[in-house]
Order: C-alpha cells, then sequence, then structure tokens
C-alpha cells in the first residue's frame, strides 16, 4: 500500500515547485495544498483509476470544481506516472495542456473544465444519473471549495441530486475557511455548512481533511442517499507562513521563500 | 423518421413549434434510446406531457433551476447521452449563460439546449418572456450550432438534425400555435446550408424563423409594386451559409428579417460577412429594434416592431432604389 503521508509530502514539494516557476504570474498555492490529502486518498485509495487506462469506462469520476486548487491533481498525475516533472513544469506556462484551472483531457482523465465556480456538481449529477442509467457502478466525486458554495447553483444541484437519491454521488467540501477576499466569516459565512448538506438531503460527515485515514473510511462508506463531506482543512497547509493566511490564495514565491517552503515541506514528516 | 403527410404537417403547424417539437422527440427517441428530455418546470409547455408518460427512463423534470438543467445536461452528454434540454428561449439562453458557454462552447458537450417561444410570441407575458437576445448571447459564444426552422415542419427536421450533429446545438424556436406553414410537403433539409424559397431578380430577402412566411408574404405586395424579390430561408445562423451571402451580393439589395433584436442576429451574421465583401449591396436589417415595448399580444408586438408582411414590404420599398 501507498505511504499516504510520503506521498502527499512529495506533491506538495511538486506544487511548490509549480508555484515557484511561474515567478511573479503567482499561483492558487494555498487552496491546492488545503487539497493535499483529499486528492492523493481518492487517486491511491477510494477510486477506481487506473493511470494507464484513464478512459475505462468503469473508472471512478473525479470532478475538481474548485478549478484553482489543480496544481494537487497536477502533483497527484506525476505521482500516478501519467506526466512528467518536465510536463510538470509546463503549469501555467502558455499553451500548456496544465492550465491554472483544470481544462478537459481525456488522456489524463481530467473529466472537464472548470474555473468558473458552482458548475461541477451538476456535471456529477449528471453524469451519475447517466450512470445509473448504464447501470454502472462507478462512483462520482466533486471536489467543491467552501466559498464556492456562494454560488447558487451548488443548491440547485444539491436539491437535485437528493430528490434524485444518488448515492453513487458523494461532494466533497474542502472547508479551509477562507476565500478570495478574506476570511469566509468576512465575506459570506456559510456556517453551519454541515447543517445546508444535511438539510438538502445529504448524509452529511465532518472529518480533519488532512487525515488521510478517516477520509479513507468516510469516503468509502456506503450510503442511501448522496453523501457530503466537509473536510476541516488548512489553506496553504504544510507552510507555515501560507497556512490559514488570505495572502496565500493566490501567491507569489520568491527565491527566498521558495526554500523556506522546502525546507519546512521535507521537514514537517522526517 | 416520422412520416411527412399533409395531414401531418397540419397538425404539426396546429400545435406550433412546441407541439411539433414535442411529436419530434417521441419519435427520435425511438431509433436512439440515449435521447433524454430534460425540462425545468415545462413539461407539457415544451410538448413533452405524451413523451414523459411513455418514455420515463428518459425524461427528467430539475424544476425550475435552469443553471442546474444546464450543467446536469453537460454530466450526461459527457456520458453518452443525447440530452435536450429544454424551457423558454430567454431562460435557456441567458439564465444559464455561462454554463452554455463553459459546457457547450469551451467543452464542446454535445447538449442539444431547445429555446422555446423564442421572439415576440409570448409577449403579453411581458419583457421577462419574450426572446430578442437569445442568437446575441449565443453566436458569440465558439462551436455552438444555432439552428432556426422556419414552421412547424422544419422543427421536426431539426430536431433529426440536432440528433445528428455532433457537437452541441441551440435550437431556436419562434413562433405559437397555429404556425404557418412555409412548407407543405417533404423537402431536403441540411444544417447549415441555406434554402432559396422563391427566386427573384432586384433583391433578396434573407429571413429566419417565422420571418420566412411574413418575407414570401412581404415578396408577394413587393411583385405588385414592381420589385422581384428573392427569399432564402437561413435556417442555420451558424455556421452561417456564407456562399448564399455572397451570391446575395449580386442583387440590388439585401434584406435580412428576424424575429430577434437588429442588434448582433441574423442581420448582424449577414453583415459580418458583407464586411469582407468588395462589391456588395445596400443591407437592410429588418427586426426588433433596440427596446423593450409594453406588454402585448403576439401579433400586437409584431405590428409595434414593424414586423407584419405589409409593414416588411412597405419598409423595403421605401429602402429600395432602383
Amino acid at each position: 500500500m501507498t505511504n499516504l503521508t510520503e506521498l502527499s509530502k512529495q506533491m506538495r514539494t511538486d506544487m511548490l515547485k509549480m508555484a515557484y516557476s511561474v515567478g511573479k504570474t503567482g499561483a492558487h498555492i494555498g487552496p491546492s495544498l488545503s487539497l493535499t490529502e483529499i486528492i492523493a486518498v481518492l487517486y491511491f485509495s477510494v477510486m477506481n483509476f487506473d493511470p494507464k487506462n484513464p478512459q475505462n469506462d468503469s473508472r471512478d469520476r473525479l470532478i475538481l470544481s474548485k478549478g484553482h486548487g489543480v496544481m494537487a491533481q497536477y502533483a497527484a498525475m506525476k505521482q500516478l506516472g501519467m506526466i512528467t516533472d518536465e510536463v510538470l513544469l509546463t503549469f501555467k506556462k502558455n499553451g500548456s495542456k496544465l492550465s491554472a484551472h483544470p481544462s478537459l483531457n481525456r488522456e489524463l482523465g481530467i473529466e472537464f473544465s472548470s474555473g468558473s465556480l458552482g458548475q461541477g456538481l451538476s456535471l456529477g449529477v449528471g453524469c451519475a444519473l447517466a450512470l445509473k442509467r448504464k447501470k454502472s457502478n462507478s462512483r462520482v466525486f466533486v471536489i467543491l471549495g467552501d466559498g464556492e458554495c456562494n454560488e447558487g447553483s451548488i443548491w440547485e444541484a444539491a436539491m437535485y441530486a437528493s430528490y434524485q437519491k444518488l448515492n453513487n454521488l458523494t461532494v466533497i467540501i474542502d472547508k479551509n475557511n477562507i476565500q478570495y477576499d478574506d476570511f469566509t466569516d468576512n465575506i459570506l459565512s456559510m456556517n453551519p455548512l454541515d447543517k445546508k448538506w444535511e438539510s438538502f438531503g445529504f448524509e452529511t460527515k465532518t472529518v480533519n481533511g488532512h487525515d488521510t485515514e478517516q477520509l479513507i473510511k468516510i469516503l468509502n462508506m456506503n450510503a442511501e442517499k448522496p453523501v457530503a463531506v466537509i473536510a476541516e482543512t488548512i489553506k496553504g497547509k504544510g507552510v507555515s507562513f501560507m497556512e490559514n493566511n488570505p495572502q496565500w490564495h493566490n501567491g507569489i514565491l520568491s527565491q527566498e521563500l521558495y526554500e523556506k517552503a522546502l525546507v519546512e515541506i521535507g521537514g514537517a514528516n522526517a | 423518421m416520422l412520416d411527412i403527410t399533409p395531414q401531418n404537417i397540419r397538425m404539426w403547424s396546429l400545435l406550433g413549434s412546441c407541439g411539433a417539437f414535442g411529436a419530434a422527440a417521441e419519435s427520435v427517441v425511438q431509433e436512439n434510446s440515449n435521447i433524454v428530455m430534460l425540462t425545468a418546470d415545462l413539461c407539457s409547455f415544451a410538448g413533452l406531457s405524451r413523451f414523459s408518460k411513455m418514455y420515463p427512463d428518459n425524461f427528467f423534470n430539475v424544476g425550475i433551476a435552469e443553471q442546474n438543467m444546464v450543467g446536469v445536461a453537460g454530466g450526461m452528454a459527457k456520458e453518452g447521452l443525447i440530452p435536450f434540454v429544454t424551457t423558454y428561449a430567454t431562460f435557456a439562453s441567458m439564465r444559464a449563460l455561462d454554463q452554455i458557454k463553459v459546457n457547450m462552447g469551451y467543452m464542446k458537450l454535445p447538449v442539444k439546449l431547445v429555446g422555446m417561444t423564442a421572439g415576440l410570441s409570448v409577449g403579453i407575458l411581458g419583457a421577462t418572456h419574450i426572446s430578442i437576445e437569445d442568437i446575441a448571447a449565443i453566436r458569440s459564444i465558439p462551436n455552438i450550432c444555432i439552428l432556426s426552422p422556419a414552421d412547424s415542419l422544419e422543427t421536426v427536421k431539426c430536431v433529426e438534425a440536432a440528433v445528428q450533429i455532433a457537437g452541441p446545438v441551440y435550437l431556436r424556436l419562434s413562433g405559437s400555435m397555429n404556425n404557418p406553414p412555409v412548407y407543405k410537403a417533404d423537402y431536403d433539409f441540411v444544417a447549415g446550408k441555406a434554402i432559396t424559397l422563391k427566386d427573384g431578380e432586384d433583391i433578396t430577402i434573407i429571413a429566419t424563423g417565422t420571418m420566412v412566411h411574413n418575407s414570401l408574404r412581404a415578396a408577394k405586395l413587393l411583385k405588385e409594386k414592381g420589385i422581384s424579390a428573392k427569399v432564402v430561408n437561413m435556417h442555420t445562423l451558424k455556421p452561417l451559409d456564407v456562399d448564399a451571402v455572397k451570391s446575395a451580393c449580386s442583387s440590388k439589395m439585401i434584406i435580412t428579417v428576424e424575429e430577434h433584436s437588429v442588434i448582433g442576429g441574423l442581420g448582424g451574421a449577414v453583415a459580418e460577412v458583407l464586411a469582407g465583401i468588395e462589391k456588395k449591396p445596400e443591407h437592410l436589417i429588418i427586426g426588433v429594434s433596440d427596446s423593450y415595448k409594453p406588454a402585448g399580444e403576439y401579433k400586437y408586438l409584431l405590428e409595434q416592431y414593424g414586423l407584419l408582411p405589409e409593414q416588411i414590404a412597405e419598409k423595403i420599398e421605401q429602402n429600395y432604389k432602383k
């Protein structure tokens, strides 16, 4: 079995490399780091996904609705052997397939383009309905941001998912408590978020979004209804000066900060 | 395939474009069980009452939530279904415009978006329900084919074509019940290829949707005034039949007629082609002026905007220089 702690460390290191490589353009490093364990657990433990055959019809579907966190997904793809170091560093460069927000790519198993917030859950509901029609056992995972839950279309989709009893659908909310402008509590607090999902008809569980064992247990749970997992995370997790700091939603890494961050990530689990 | 008989054509015309759409839906699903119909609480309005009972597994009523509907259709399309999404044209096109851009434009997911009662036909309900902006909005998004049938038979043809087209489609249904037929018998319909309905020497009228019928009638009136008009049915607004526009340049005047804003619709599309042509005649754009008028019945509003056959003929006559 893959050592998820070591894997998460390598993913974080690659995310920092990507963010540093784009220079003063900056990158969504904070909201990518908060996703690390969620993405790691999905690709390396929970999901039925063959990196050598990413279009296999029996695969589980992963939809990253909070598309700005895509560095975590690219980092996982490198660990899966789907992209090389060289390709990884094309991130956010002109014409690259590794765009700042995910672009639909069947070879990379990127199910949909995202970046315009609030749309991924509807796509997931459509997939889940189609999969049920096909009598497929594939599951659908949709990752949302907590800030993204401000979007009304999320709740349109949530209503319909529970009405349709889509127990093949799991929503994971990366609840890092920070959105673009500031802490969510200072913009539009969604608390109590768990009660909202519950009242919309979801089997709702709250977990530590950086605890891989907890995540695996919850994500493998069978339910009669669609599932909402509130993953409590720390934005910028792993790098002290980024952690829980709204400045790092989208940030620029100087050489000095980059080196400092690398040491912290490398040393975190040494 | 539906039988195209005089009786059926009469029945579809009576039902109008929504009813004709429903009949076509029942037909295409028999040949392809991957076809599904979605609606946002407008099942009977979209002509789908019988469909929903006959094919419950192919029918999804998502409630009053258009953005979710287009998103759900995107997910279904990615999984190999052929989803038709139905609601009033104004909500279909603009309530969910970002979803249309991302899913249909950017990702090219083969969603078939159906805008019912496009134009002015539901004008009695107010400007919230009319749709005079939908072509402009959707035409500006890459990769989406736009079909705008002239009558109920062509609506049936367009539904069949939309199934065959591999990519995303916006099907713009204009007119009301008792839609006057342009076609009285079967004919060849090819998406992207305009149809000349009447030849003429002096001017070319290019029309779309309901205005094809009104333009044919206008052409008759113009004939009495000694103006010979060719009438072209531009049933596909995107990709536009550029050759049809080029060949219209040999006449003394080009007139576009549409039940849509004069900004960004058929007139705009034709003007974009003409801009690149050196020798071209004058182009008169007839459509809904850039305004919202007080609510009123269909014919009343057509008159307010100068879109009745007599008004079209008169406007052309005024502008035509021999």
